[in-house]
């Protein structure tokens, strides 16, 4: 702003300005650090600082060990189980879906339906998604009625819905969709000439997927079934619809720990489960990046 | 089923039909390629020229019609047993495989055992000349350099008949020339009867043995490289290949009168009347305009282009622009505002009765 | 690609898509059911669960303020993320990556976990600014960067910023003219969609709100779920009726491209609030 018009000028005293002059392009970036740093650097600070220090302020593991009971245990077991149940369902499901959708008509309305759908149902999780499977295998859901009538009594060892099984369909519901759209693009970067070149050096389709489209899509499909892995890991608002007591998955055991009085009474144990949990998932999504970039390269 | 190295095969093209959508794409296309010949398709984009390569690769199946592989009849077979080599225009190389990898992967599908696959791709690259990049993936490699790869590929499995589909039309121009030389060294040392599809006409008419001209699905000619330039047998090859002048004129007794010249005719019995007469800009040469009388062959010079042992003119005669060609030094004689006469060679020249071009550049 | 070969693969996208199409549209479908129920197996269809909505307190003053909420989220967004990625691409290139990084960064921290961490600012900021609804907003913009910044990038990049501006500062324009009359309006798309994406993620946001012990939509809608159910799927399914028309908005003013050739690093969101994001680049020309 001050040496303005002239960009030669402005270039030259950029380069040059560096320690000399204040760093006034710095300041139009403040209120965004500032905001970022805030919001979102702070309370990730808080809840790391927390982990490790009592309620008095000393440093402490006890948080850390505290995570060593039992109960909490098996929420990361069963965390886990829910997550890789439905990351490989919807991973499977959801490239066989990518293919379908990839070999057709690029431009065609079909496409653009599908993919909105996916759209908008990768993003239908929460409590709208809970409420709708209510109404599907609930209590008095339409396919409960349904079986019902026809003799068969899916309430006959608990509520499914409030089951490990039950919410890995819930789960599975806005994973597909979730694959659909990371998985896609990876798809669209196959090219019809390789196929094309297989098939002219003597290839036959084994041929093509076991040595040329199923290596080059291996890395998008792990790389995207992490993914799908963090983000039911992650999932708090589904099953805190669905199971209002009890803390079977871990953010429900942060939710308890957040709301309870035993909760209040050791803040640095949910500040403990939190990190716990932004770990795991910058694990997987470090993987994930990593595994992007050779599918980027190859298929671009 | 492999020939040898060295011994071409004749391919046989015998009238190929294809049509999907109520839209024709071959009307009928036959030719014989001779063992070891280049021949290359050239003509504007939907002539039929990549269908037609298509189904000599077995990419996809005609209506009807034959292709036979050194008298074998293979217009059944599907691609990957018809042992075709096919170089693609964009794409050709598999990305997670290095160059040797990739040139080696036609001899695994063969089941040629590895170390005879580490030989004989080494054999391949060195021909193309890139053995040091045999550890380069794709990405590692400039366009020209994939192509070369994709050439040492679709070679290296000693294919009966190898398919170029535009394989320099995505790479920078002097890239594109020096590979074109580049693809006929090594097609010439290997002698695999080749089929070579191209828009380019430069690049067609530099490399081939033979030219087919291609128009809306039909063979228009199938030539030597100087027939095809020299002796165009339809109006529509004498357009797209090179330069034309249309010169609107009249056609009586077996010639045709244009602008107070009477030409001869390369076909003599066409029927009287209107016609346009297709002039190569080499056949007219200029003169001073001395005694100013205007007529119909004098005008103005607009334009000399400066093209290194030629020079090519343009004149306005008031009523068009005609292009000609002529040595540089005679050329500089006339700059641009010059007041000169046009005389034509009497060639023998082709008519069109169309209106309008039928072909844009 | 030979006959058979082409049947084989018709058959099995037609497999494809009717079954994953039935397992889509069931849920969908119950919804629609169980919410036009009456009061007995035999009594006819009715939509008094749906004029319920309008008749439940919770409702009646939760989807107003997440609307509020939205708005506030959206305008917020657009004032302090347009101008500092402008100001970087112009001022300040050495520092894009830090502020992609710090975009993208809420993906990988869950919401769930982040309330942790963010409720003793909250209970700051109740004592001593506000305690209304909201002061969401300041955490909501948050959530929202990482779809936003993605949608505001590819709109950036598809118009030379360098150029344009300079363009306008060499004809006399002063920065606030080069923002509203040069940039703003060759982004329209790309703000749009920034703007679509901010509002779904905020009307569908739940951790926060719940936590925070505030109640915004989706929290009323939880809550009235507990009494009544018929009441909650039915808004449930307006929502998704929202959301597909919010949607299909979208589709229609994004510029149809080609295909998808960047691959969006879509990572998780709650409940993977994430949505076709319109920044698709046309293919890879053929080079």
């Amino acid at each position: 702003m001050t040496s303005a018009g002239n960009p030669a000028v402005e270039t030259a005293a950029r380069s040059e300005g560096g320690g000399r002059r204040l760093p006034l392009p710095w300041l139009g970036v403040m209120p965004f650090l500032l905001y970022v740093g805030l919001f979102l650097l702070l309370p990730t600070v808080i809840i790391a600082f927390g982990s490790f220090t009592t309620k008095q302020g000393d440093p402490t593991l006890n948080n850390i060990a505290g995570i060593n009971q039992d109960f909490l245990i098996k929420a990361f077991v069963t965390s886990t189980t829910i997550s890789v149940a439905s990351a490989l369902l919807g991973a499977i499901f959801g490239a066989m879906l990518a293919y379908a959708v990839a070999t057709g008509n690029p431009r065609g309305v079909f496409r653009r339906i599908v993919t909105s759908m996916s759209g908008v149902l990768a993003q239908f999780g929460g409590v709208t998604l809970a409420f709708a499977f209510i109404a599907t295998i609930g209590n008095v859901g339409f396919v409960t009625i349904f079986l019902q009538s026809h003799g068969i009594d899916i309430y006959a060892n608990g509520a499914p819905l409030y089951q490990i099984s039950g919410l890995i369909v819930v789960y599975t519901y806005f994973q597909i969709p979730l694959m659909l759209l990371v998985f896609l693009p990876a798809v669209d970067g196959i090219r019809p000439q390789w196929r094309e070149a297989t098939e002219s050096l003597g290839g036959g389709t084994w041929h093509y997927w076991r040595y040329v489209a199923g290596p080059l899509l291996a890395p998008a499909f792990l790389g995207c079934t992490l993914l799908l892995f963090a983000n039911a890991f992650s999932a708090y608002a589904t099953v805190a619809a669905l199971i209002t007591q009890g803390g079977i998955v871990v953010p429900l055991q942060i939710s308890n720990l957040f709301t309870s009085e035993t909760g209040r009474s050791q803040p640095g144990l949910a500040k403990a489960l939190a990190l716990s949990m932004i770990l795991i998932v910058t694990i997987v999504v470090v993987l994930y990046t990593l595994l992007q970039r050779r599918t980027s390269r190859w298929l671009r | 089923m492999m020939a040898t190295a060295g011994a071409g095969v004749e391919v046989r093209l015998e009238d190929l039909r294809r049509s999907y959508a109520g839209v024709t794409a071959l009307d009928g296309l036959s030719l014989t390629m001779a063992p070891g010949e280049l021949v290359a398709l050239l003509g504007p984009s939907g002539c039929g020229k990549t269908t037609a390569m298509r189904l000599v690769a077995g990419l996809e199946e005609a209506n009807s019609g034959r292709v036979m592989f050194g008298g074998k009849d293979v217009t059944g077979l599907p691609a990957n047993k018809r042992d075709v080599g096919m170089v693609f225009q964009a794409y050709s190389l598999f990305p997670h495989m290095t160059a040797q990898q990739n040139v080696a992967f036609g001899l695994s599908l063969h089941k040629v055992g590895a170390a005879e696959q580490k030989k004989r791709s080494g054999e391949m690259l060195e021909l193309v000349g890139l053995s040091k990049y045999a550890n380069r993936y794709a990405h590692q490699l400039s366009g020209g350099q994939q192509q070369r790869v994709a050439l040492a590929r679709a070679l290296a499995i000693q294919p009966t008949v190898l398919l170029l589909d535009e394989p320099l039309s995505a790479l920078d121009a002097k890239v594109r020339s020096r590979l074109r030389d580049e693809i006929r060294r090594v097609q010439l040392e290997v002698g695999t009867t080749t089929l070579f599809v191209t828009h380019d006409q430069e690049e067609a008419l530099a490399i081939a043995d033979r030219v087919g001209v291609m128009n809306a699905g039909r063979l228009e000619q199938l030539d030597s490289p100087v027939a095809i330039y020299s002796r165009p047998a339809t109006p529509f090859v004498a357009e797209f290949v090179g330069l034309t002048n249309r010169l609107e004129g009249t056609v009586r007794d077996g010639q045709v009168e244009v602008r107070g010249v009477r030409l001869p005719l390369v076909k003599s019995d066409m029927a009287d009347g209107a016609a346009v007469a297709l002039v190569r800009p080499e056949a007219v040469s200029l003169g001073p305009d001395e005694d100013s009388v205007p007529g119909p062959l004098t005008g103005t010079v607009i334009t000399v282009a400066f093209l290194g042992a030629t020079s090519r003119v343009s004149v306005d005669l008031g009523d068009m622009t005609v292009l000609a060609q002529l040595p540089t030094a005679q050329a500089s004689a006339y700059p641009a505002g010059t007041r000169v006469r046009l005389a034509i060679r009497p060639d023998p020249v082709l008519i069109a009765r169309e209106e309008k071009a039928p072909v844009e550049a | 690609m030979s006959r058979s070969r082409r049947i084989k693969l018709q058959v099995f996208r037609a497999t494809i898509f009717i079954l994953l199409g039935a397992f889509f549209l069931l849920p969908i479908g119950a919804m629609f059911e169980f919410s036009t129920r009456g009061n007995s197996v035999t009594a006819p269809r009715t939509m008094e669960a749906w004029a319920a909505i309008f008749q439940t307190a919770d409702l009646v003053k939760a989807i107003p303020v997440s609307l509020e909420l939205a708005l506030i989220t959206s305008v917020g967004m657009l004032v302090l993320l347009l101008p500092t990625m402008v100001w970087v691409r112009l001022r300040l290139p050495r520092i894009h990556r830090i502020v992609e990084f710090l975009c993208l960064l809420p993906l990988t921290i869950p919401a769930i976990a982040l309330v942790v961490g963010v409720a003793p600012l909250y209970h700051w900021i109740e004592i001593n600014l506000s305690d209304s609804i909201l002061i969401l907003s300041f955490v909501y913009l948050i959530i929202v960067l990482p779809y936003s910044y993605r949608a505001l990038d590819a709109g950036l990049a598809a118009i030379d910023i360098k150029t344009l501006s300079e363009a306008a500062r060499s004809l006399g324009a002063g920065w606030g003219t080069v923002m509203m009359r040069v940039i703003v309006p060759n982004m329209s798309t790309a703000l749009l969609n920034a703007c679509m994406l901010s509002v779904a993620v905020v009307l569908g946001e739940f951790t926060f709100a719940q936590l925070l012990y505030f109640e915004n939509l989706q929290v009323a809608i939880a809550y009235v779920g507990l009494v009544s159910a018929g009441t909650s799927i039915a808004v449930s399914v307006a929502s998704l009726i929202f959301a597909f028309t919010l949607l299909m908005i979208l589709s229609f003013f994004g510029r149809p491209r080609e295909r998808v050739a960047r691959e969006e690093e879509l990572l998780p969101g709650t409940e993977s609030r994430i949505l076709p994001l319109r920044n698709s680049f046309i293919g890879v020309p053929d080079k």
